[in-house]
């Protein structure tokens, strides 16, 4: 039998049904076509599939959709506001710190959980933040310039 | 701290604007091989091989065909076999014989993840009950693994009755030694004559994997009428096209082949493996079908790159005159033939002016998932053992190993050991610019040890076409052809900019599938932004030529009496000034008048792709009790042509780096003595994570490629060549101890420091 | 496979308790959903025990921390009295995965899910926690290092939870820490990893330590010839010398795809002594 979830995505109230096997990652994807968040490996070890979760930046692949009932997910979708992109989409694509982009929204869902709690991170400190938001493409540094310059407009903003 | 080292004046190439693609990608809009989703589809499933080598007795689907839920299965006796001939795929050859046992076993599976049987369900959780339910009976067969044991006279054998190619006379008994090649220039032995010192090492080198963080996924829909549809993330949809057509005996036109956005590939994309599965599936059940690797599937069934024995022997003079190198390159090819051993040979000493070269390679069978290609393909390994020994020459000889480089340097006229002649190449100024940089003069630290090396890559061109349409606002639409795999959109928009001296968001470049513009070649070899660009600016130059016609048509004037210039249509001669200067924009709006649609299109076979030199410095610091590096600082110096783009420019150099620093310290398939792969998993195959590095310092070197109208070369791929000898020999100053194999972990370091203590 | 979510540790214990096949406790899921997507583990039923309060709390108790098994190592390192009086603990609650993975991996299941490997599980043991377990047959309270006692085996009866885990009160002048050696910078396990604890009295002499290893034999130890060396001593390198080469004694680990033996040997000794001066550090410090 199916769970019935009811949960808030993006500020939506949203409702699905899901096997218990069926992960967070799985529900966003397949009942709620919110197909931004991406799965690189399904064992926690990428984090292309990013969110918050009750604003707690987690692994999508590691939550089951059934323990998601009731509580408030945020994915890459609900980034932007409007025409305007989130300061760090912006800088990201300034700084060109995206190459495939298969990654970018794990990034960029894990980056604005840290500049939330630190909004002004050390070059070290934003690394150690990503280091389970694995790229193949950049080799980091212009992501973490991005994300630097981020925060620096965000702080002045 | 991002340097340009020469640049001619353009007004587009040579700036940063934020790629086309750039707000999909950033909001999760973007569409990659598993986003796609059709209405009614199945899930698709593959049954993979628990032994690294065993005869198929039987297989019995009854069972999984009779769930509830499960729509379809094949096997091997839904693929046609296909007789023995090698077709150009990628940067390499492939045989359709190992082709359709690749995609689905045969007679025997030859490595752990092989594919047995699909199947096709109405959901995930029956598709895997289905797997479960398949019998495969199996007669295990003894196993090799290792590229060294398969060449034994008593290794198990991978494909039966396989003679080795290019050795004479051939030999009367069957091995695992595809193929020997052989690249001689000079006399070998008359160099090492002339030598004062000559040194000979050998090297090993593990299997990594490209490492592509999405894993491989398709949609696949056939109709009622044999027509179909597939969806997939490949770095060249007419190459899975012809592949697939072939494997299921189908005319090309029936099949359209889109390519998603793709979510890395660095060639490991260039290889069909579900899509022929999903279209299978498809074909029986006239249900659309989706199909997604796990990554643990990724990792057991999809290409890494050859693991390789390398030996090398190299002569010099007192004064750093290389006389001779001689190389002999052991690469395993997993379990068909088609290791990238030919262009690793090629590459060995290619960054050399040397009289006396030769080169040996074997390709070599092992019951292993089959190499596909990896960021210039064979080059990282060759380079990596040539490099090291080059250091180690500098070393002996108390010489600034710049200077022994600059010495024997690659230059214009230089001819290659594999054949060609050198036209303009930048290693010498990529050498100087090493020399010059801030990072080579920078202080080390206690436990530091600083490496550089030089690597090369060919880079290719090939088949082409773009086409660009004038819409009727004056703005443009740019279809291409070769997958968009990190800013392509971006660098043929600003050359179609460049060229029309228009805006560059007046060019809206896209992605087209294979039943919307003529033939592509993959996205490989470094060729996408050469070539693609090159058509790019033959379909604007036709353009041009459209809109003058049109023009001339408008003022009655002859075609031959109207001039482009500066982005305008001018009546020129005789008539210069008596009509007002057109614009495209202009042109744009009457074009329904003068004549129709304005399209031009490149249809080419690129020529002229320049290789690319780059030298790169590492600072490595060891831990000395444990034996772990870190890279401290790293210095990426290439030889770009022109950058068009350099923000994307400058990512591939530290893309590529990031690459060679994980071959160099972590990443490598291992095996258990049962011959299957135990790290399947990023969690231990162990690639670089955002803390492991330091910001990775790109100088872009601009020696313009005379053959390109603005200058490119190719970039992708060097830039993963000199990682593993520059870490090397940073590790070699680091610790004081010259190690001969890959990767430089831990365990093996503190080994080798220890040993070196006792000694 | 069934989901539930009692409010209550009974409730929990019961339906693990009767349930005839494979049942398996979800907190934090790091490790269990991996286990279930990779058919390792098919369960039948899963019990969810984060609805219950206990679990996801931390408390000051008798002068030390109860702490919840399901509280995750973000919700550790936010904790800013617990952070101060245990950084070694918490440090390596956080080690485990990413940050993300850090948003859920919880202490009981990272003891739980049985791998000696686990890098709290040193830190816990050098802390001297001690769990409370609640099964059918009530409430009990077992060391952390008598809990696991081999790759996947643990001392629970069927039905028990780990409830929470109880960090005794703090001597003055206590320090602890946790390091471990992995290949990368983040995102590995453990090769090897070691916890220490010491006390020092007012001139500087240990009085008390344990000392806690991981990855290097077939369960996490607790080393009481390491944590011998210590006491009595000034912390000294002689002292740091004998000690690592207890731990180093102590090793009983294999050869694998993440190490090897005389690897791993090797570098206890080594972590063990770095790992002692931090604590020493926070100790005199405290």
């Amino acid at each position: 039998m199916k769970h019935h979830v009811t949960t808030t995505v993006n500020g939506d109230e949203v409702e699905f049904l899901c096997e218990t096997e069926q992960t967070l990652l799985d529900c966003l994807r397949d009942e709620l076509e919110l197909t931004g968040t991406k799965e690189g490996c399904g064992s926690g070890d990428c984090g292309a599939c990013s969110v918050l979760l009750d604003g707690r930046l987690v692994c999508s692949c590691l939550v089951l959709g059934v323990e998601t009932n009731g509580k408030k997910i945020e994915t890459i979708e609900g980034m932007a506001t409007g025409d305007k992109l989130h300061p760090l989409q912006r800088k990201f694509l300034e700084h060109a710190a995206l190459q495939c982009g298969i990654c970018t929204p794990g990034v960029l869902v894990a980056a604005k959980s840290l500049l939330e709690k630190n909004p002004n991170p050390t070059e070290t400190e934003v690394r150690y933040w990503l280091a389970g938001n694995l790229c193949r493409c950049t080799g980091y540094d212009k992501i973490i310039r991005a994300v630097m310059d981020a925060a620096a407009e965000m702080r002045g903003a | 701290m991002q340097e340009r080292v020469k640049s001619p004046k353009f007004d587009v190439v040579g700036t940063r604007p934020v790629r086309p693609d750039g707000a999909d990608k950033v909001t999760g809009r973007a569409k990659y091989g598993a986003d796609h989703n059709v209405a009614g589809q199945l899930v698709g499933k593959v049954l993979r091989s628990p032994h690294p080598h065993a005869r198929i007795k039987s297989i019995d689907t009854s069972a999984a065909l009779a769930m509830t839920g499960v729509k379809a299965v094949v096997t091997r006796d839904d693929f046609k076999d296909q007789s023995s001939e090698f077709v150009p795929a990628g940067e390499m050859l492939v045989n359709y014989r190992d082709v359709v046992r690749n995609v689905m076993a045969r007679e025997k599976v030859l490595f752990e993840g092989h594919p047995v049987a699909a199947v096709a369900a109405t959901s995930e959780s029956v598709a895997r009950a289905a797997l479960r339910a398949i019998k495969v009976e199996y007669e295990i067969l003894p196993h090799v693994i290792d590229v060294v044991e398969a060449m034994k006279p008593d290794a198990p054998i991978v494909e039966d009755g396989m003679i080795t190619v290019g050795v004479t006379p051939p030999p009367t008994k069957p091995s695992n030694v595809a193929k020997r090649v052989e690249f001689v220039l000079g006399d070998i032995e008359k160099g090492f004559k002339e030598a004062d010192l000559v040194i000979e090492r050998e090297f090993n080198t593990k299997p990594v994997h490209q490492g592509y963080i999405e894993p491989h996924a398709c949609v696949a829909s056939v109709s009622e009428d044999g027509t179909a549809e597939l969806w997939t993330t490949t770095q060249g949809h007419w190459i899975a096209r012809a592949h697939c057509a072939r494997l299921l005996g189908w005319d090309m036109t029936k099949l359209r082949v889109t390519s998603s956005e793709i979510g890395g590939g660095f060639g490991g994309k260039t290889v069909v493996y579900l899509e022929p599965l999903a279209l299978a599936l498809s074909a029986k059940t006239h249900r659309p079908v989706k199909m997604a690797m796990t990554r643990e599937e990724v990792f057991k069934a999809s290409g890494p790159t050859s693991g390789a024995n390398v030996w090398v022997k190299m002569g010099v003079k007192k004064d750093g005159t290389i006389t001779a190198g001689e190389a002999v390159l052991k690469y395993q090819a997993g379990c068909f033939q088609g290791s990238p051993v030919q262009p690793g040979c090629m590459c060995a000493f290619a960054p050399y002016d040397l009289a006396n070269v030769k080169v040996v390679g074997f390709d070599v069978l092992s019951n292993r998932p089959k190499v596909a290609a990896y960021r210039a393909p064979g080059g990282p390994i060759s380079e990596y053992a040539v490099e090291s020994v080059v250091d180690e020459i500098a070393e002996k000889l108390g010489m600034c190993p710049i200077e022994l480089r600059l010495k024997n340097a690659a230059k214009e006229g230089t001819k290659a050991a594999y054949g060609p002649k050198f036209g303009p190449v930048g290693m010498v100024e990529c050498l100087e610019a090493a020399k010059g940089s801030p990072h080579w003069k920078a202080p080390l630290g206690k436990n530091q040890g600083r490496g550089i090396a030089a690597g090369f890559w060919f880079n290719i061109g090939g088949e082409t076409t773009v086409n660009l349409q004038l819409n009727e606002d004056g703005t443009l639409t740019l279809m291409a052809g070769t997958p968009d795999i990190g800013g392509l959109r971006a660098s043929l928009a600003m050359m179609a900019a460049e060229e029309l001296k228009i805006p560059y968001e007046k060019v809206r470049p896209i992605i087209a599938d294979t039943s919307s513009l003529g033939y592509n070649f993959v996205t490989g070899g470094s060729r996408s932004t050469f070539s693609s660009g090159l058509a790019t600016v033959e379909a604007a130059r036709s353009i041009i030529k459209q809109a003058c016609g049109r023009a001339a048509k408008l003022w009655e004037i002859p075609e031959d009496a109207v001039t482009w210039e500066s982005g305008e249509i001018k009546p020129a001669g005789d008539n210069a000034g008596k009509f007002k200067p057109m614009t495209l924009t202009d042109i744009a709006k009457v074009a329904g008048k003068t004549g129709g649609s304005i399209v031009g299109v490149g249809a080419i076979s690129a020529q002229g792709a320049a290789p690319s030199f780059g030298v790169h410095i590492a600072d490595s610091e060891v831990d000395p009790d444990t034996g772990k590096l870190t890279i401290t600082r790293y210095t990426v110096i290439q030889d770009a042509g022109i950058a068009i783009h350099p923000a994307y420019v400058e990512g591939q150099y530290q893309g590529g780096a990031a690459q060679g620093i994980g071959w160099a310290l972590n990443e490598e398939y291992i095996y258990g003595d049962d011959g299957k792969l135990q790290n399947a998993g990023f969690l231990d195959y162990r690639i670089p994570v955002a803390s492991d590095l330091p910001m990775i310092e790109t100088i872009i070197v601009e020696v313009p490629n005379p053959r390109h109208p603005y200058g490119v070369r190719g970039i992708g791929e060097t830039a993963i060549v000199p990682p593993m000898a520059a870490i090397n020999a940073s590790a070699a100053r680091a610790t004081g101890v010259r190690m001969f194999e890959l990767p430089l972990s831990p365990p093996k370091v503190l080994k080798a420091m220890k040993a070196a203590k006792k000694a | 496979m069934r989901y539930e979510s009692p409010d209550t540790l009974e409730a929990a214990a019961k339906l693990l308790a009767s349930e005839s096949g494979e049942a398996r406790i979800l907190a934090g899921g790091t490790d269990l959903l991996v286990q279930i997507r990779a058919e390792v583990l098919s369960p039948a039923l899963v019990v969810d025990i984060k609805k219950v309060a206990e679990t996801r709390a931390i408390k000051e108790e008798a002068g030390g921390f109860r702490i919840g098994a399901a509280v995750t190592g973000a919700e550790l390192k936010e904790h800013s009295a617990l952070k101060k009086v245990w950084p070694g603990l918490v440090e390596a609650a956080n080690l485990i995965g990413s940050t993300q993975v850090q948003g859920r991996a919880s202490l009981g299941g990272n003891l739980c899910n049985g791998s000696p490997a686990a890098d709290s599980v040193p830190a816990m043991i050098a802390a001297g926690a001690i769990a409370s377990i609640v099964g059918p047959n009530g409430r009990r309270d077992l060391k952390v290092e008598d809990i696991m006692l081999a790759p996947r085996k643990l001392a629970l009866q069927k039905g028990e939870i780990i409830a929470s885990f109880l960090l005794p009160k703090r001597a003055p002048h206590s320090g602890d820490a946790y390091l471990r050696f992995i290949p990368r910078t983040e995102m590995d396990i453990a090769v090897v990893g070691c916890g220490v604890s010491l006390t020092l009295d007012g001139s500087g002499t240990c009085t008390a330590a344990r000392v806690g290893l991981g990855a290097v034999a077939a369960r996490p130890l607790l080393v009481e010839d390491a944590a011998k060396a210590l006491v009595g001593t000034k912390v000294d390198d002689a002292a740091l010398e004998k000690m690592a080469a207890a731990a180093r004694a102590a090793c009983k680990p294999i050869d694998d795809k993440r190490g090897t033996i005389e690897f791993r040997t090797d570098v206890a000794g080594v972590l063990a002594k770095r790992t002692a001066l931090i604590a020493l550090e926070r100790a005199r410090k405290a």
